[in-house]
């Protein structure tokens, strides 16, 4: 019996013997900056984010947050990914991630209570971040606790990552100030009040994919 | 009765959900390439929103806010913390729920809507519609359910207008990395700033 299961066992320890960071996870963790990038290549998880980005810090703490809940929330559905039955993984996902969000919610409530006013809905709107259920549906199920923690932290990093970009120029340009400490006003700059309003966001926003499928060609549509 | 109205207009142009509050972003820009395909899922999230605001709000109104419990003796327990948890697992529920009835007694409908439904779930606007619902603290159900309608057909026409702005840019010269995405971004972003002129109209 015992003997049955070591032998059970030994080709998993074997797995694990690849290096933790070898190139293919290097690269879960760098090619969803660029190339596969969740929010300007593959169009996910913008709903809950742009209307956050007119100020440095509660896209900051945003970005902190979503990663926070996408690694976790692949680590734990890849650990019990064999136990699911596809027919309520969606309801099961949503409750990982549920469970996930208002642990965050709690600590930024209890931490950064300003913030955490700021954010209003948009903590709890996590949950249908598309990016999140994304990963867990494309990555999670089918792959390792390590390199679905790993692809977790990267999406969340990159979807972190543009939301400080936006709010970067927005809050530059519409406030002349960067985490509220003066910037451009002593050089007597006029803040352009347009960048605070929500469309500017997503024209901020249009004009990033712009910029990066110039760069990087193979990334252009034909429509 | 005016306040109705009040909350319906308001739902619709004043805090469309894509426009002032980028919600739902993900399908809108996923399903808005053709109109017919942006009509079904727009009447879809109507549908959905008018059937869980309701019932979201039931439930944070008997069960989940502050000192709710009190018909059932329990005065001073708040399980507002579950809010998140509860509205998901409700929306996700009734969507699957909507679904099986739909399907079940009209096969038409659920022709046109029923590849929709199961995206719907996991539509920021069905949860945001819940939470903005939940931050507004409406006074009565008919006020909720108001919203829900209102919001839904908001969501609707937005989607609708950029499903056939973008038949039509089909045919423009968009500069190549701008072409699909990044130009259904700025075109969202110009019709988003020509609602803000809609701000502060009230009705009486």
């Amino acid at each position: 019996m015992s003997e049955a299961a070591e032998e059970l066992k030994a080709p998993a320890i074997k797995e694990k013997s690849e290096p933790l960071f070898s190139k293919k996870n290097r690269k879960l963790l760098s090619d969803p900056m660029d190339d596969n990038n969740p929010v300007t290549v593959q169009v996910l998880g913008i709903c809950s984010a742009l209307a956050i980005t007119v100020q440095l810090e509660p896209s900051v703490v945003m970005g902190v947050s979503v990663i926070v809940v996408c690694a976790f929330s692949n680590l734990l559905i890849s650990l019990i990914r064999n136990l699911i039955p596809d027919r309520i993984r969606i309801i099961v996902q949503l409750v990982v991630v549920a469970f996930l969000v208002i642990l965050v919610d709690q600590i930024l409530k209890a931490f950064v209570y300003d913030v955490s006013k700021q954010l209003s809905v948009f903590v709890g709107l996590i949950i249908t971040n598309c990016i999140i259920m994304g990963r867990l549906e494309a990555f999670a199920l089918q792959n390792k606790p390590w390199p679905a923690l790993l692809d977790g932290i990267g999406n969340g990093a990159a979807y972190g990552a543009v939301l400080v970009l936006v709010a970067f120029f927005r809050e530059l340009l519409g406030s002349g100030k960067l985490f509220g400490a003066d910037m451009l006003l002593w050089l007597g700059y006029e803040p352009n009040g347009m960048m605070i309003l929500p469309p500017m966001a997503l024209i901020v926003v249009g004009l990033i994919i712009w910029a990066q499928r110039a760069r990087n060609t193979k990334l252009i549509e034909t429509h | 009765m005016q306040d109705l109205v009040n909350i319906f207009i308001k739902g619709v142009f004043i805090e469309n959900m894509i426009f002032a509050y980028f919600l739902g972003m993900c399908s809108y820009l996923a399903v808005s390439k053709t109109v017919n395909t942006a009509v079904g899922l727009g009447f879809a999230v109507i549908f959905v929103l008018c059937v869980t605001i309701p019932v979201n709000y039931l439930l944070e109104k008997f069960i989940l806010s502050a000192g709710a419990l009190e018909w059932a003796g329990m005065p001073d327990v708040d399980l507002s913390f579950l809010s998140f948890i509860m509205f998901i697992a409700i929306i996700a529920s009734i969507v699957q729920l909507v679904e099986m009835l739909v399907e079940k007694f009209a096969p038409a409908l659920y022709g046109a809507l029923g590849i929709f439904l199961p995206l719907i779930a996991v539509n920021c606007s069905i949860l945001g519609g819940a939470l903005f619902m939940q931050e507004r603290e409406f006074e009565t159900l008919t006020e909720a359910t108001v919203f829900g309608f209102g919001s839904g057909v908001g969501w609707l026409l937005a989607i609708v207008a950029i499903a056939a702005i973008r038949e039509k840019i089909r045919y423009s010269n968009v500069p190549a990395p701008l072409r699909g995405l990044g130009i259904t971004f700025i075109i969202t972003g110009l019709m988003g700033m020509a609602f803000m002129s809609f701000m502060g109209i009230e009705l009486g």
